[in-house]
């Protein structure tokens, strides 16, 4: 393996870990986020219902997994 | 000193301090099975890459735009927060064997009497590479929170002043017992620096986004409220499953 991949290897598990679906549903978390903010509706309360879905999705992957 | 700056030093303190008994472990068995000489020269190595590492970074992330540093930085913490909090709660439930300081220290110094001596440098290089490693790779967690943390927050310094204060308290009572820390509740500090990263992950990820939070910094402790009820919900819920599912087996 190049030292380059191996670089990107050890960000992407740091950073990722082992389940790269909560990294994706994050990312959707926040980006209607941003889009209730942008209508100007009240946006705070999403992000917080997201991750405990997401925490419940990866948790079951995990369970399943194991 | 207000809610925001509070949950920073203490995040900064508890993250430290989880990451530092680690690296104690490590150093330790390097020193114990290797030989003092080399084990320190890698701890001071990495801690030289750590600092260069720091000092590169620090200055850079304080020029970023702060809705956008609040943006990346809270998703940042935020897939990084739940990787720790998942592990926690799979911990807390049994779905996954405990963190064991004393098993990892005894297995790295099995490891380590096991390989060949190679001497550079005038060092024993095995000795050296496995401390210099496990030093740097749980220092750059310390340096990843800490710099999110304390840019994000706008105080570098205080969220340094936590790690320093788990610095001093880890170095100073590994260097009084010369022993792996197995009587520090690891396993709850795990759980707390999942909640408290997702916390802050939520919180900023969140403003970032261009959501404002009811009662500003204040808020901080509602979101910290319920990431630590529904980590404790989620526990209760597979332990009972778990439960269920071993009866099923037994029956």
């Amino acid at each position: 393996m190049s030292r380059l991949a191996a670089f990107g290897r050890f960000w992407w598990d740091f950073v990722i870990g082992d389940d790269w679906l909560v990294a994706v549903l994050v990312a959707l978390g926040i980006g209607a986020t941003a889009a209730l903010a942008a209508a100007n509706l009240a946006a705070w309360w999403l992000l917080p219902l997201a991750v405990l879905v997401v925490l419940w999705i990866s948790l079951r992957r995990a369970i399943r997994s194991a | 000193m207000s809610t925001g700056n509070a949950f920073l030093v203490i995040s900064a303190f508890l993250a430290s301090a989880v990451e530092m008994v680690e690296a104690l472990t490590i150093v330790l068995a390097a020193g114990l099975a290797r030989g003092w000489r080399s084990a320190l020269a890698g701890l001071g190595a990495a801690t030289v890459t750590l600092a260069v590492v720091v000092a590169v970074l620090g200055p850079a992330l304080t020029v970023i735009p702060l809705q956008a540093l609040r943006l990346v930085v809270g998703a940042l913490l935020l897939v990084f927060g739940l990787q720790w909090l998942r592990k926690a709660i799979l911990r807390a439930s049994g779905y996954k064997a405990l963190h064991d300081e004393d098993e990892i220290f005894a297995r790295e110094i099995a490891e380590a009497r096991d390989a060949a001596r190679v001497e550079r440098a005038g060092v024993d290089w095995y000795g050296f590479t496995l401390a210099f490693k496990g030093v740097l790779l749980e220092g750059l967690e310390v340096v990843f929170i800490v710099l999110t943390f304390g840019s994000t927050q706008g105080s570098i310094p205080l969220a340094a002043a936590g790690a320093a204060g788990a610095l001093v308290l880890v170095a100073g009572v590994g260097v009084a017992v010369r022993a792996p820390l197995t009587r520090v509740p690891e396993n709850l500090m795990k759980f707390a620096v999942g909640v408290m990263l997702t916390t802050f992950g939520i919180f900023w990820a969140a403003e970032g986004a261009g959501a404002h939070w009811p009662g500003s910094d204040a808020s901080l402790l509602g979101v910290l409220g319920f990431v630590v009820l529904s980590s404790f919900v989620l526990v209760r819920l597979l332990r009972r499953e778990r439960r269920s599912v071993l009866r099923t087996v037994e029956a």
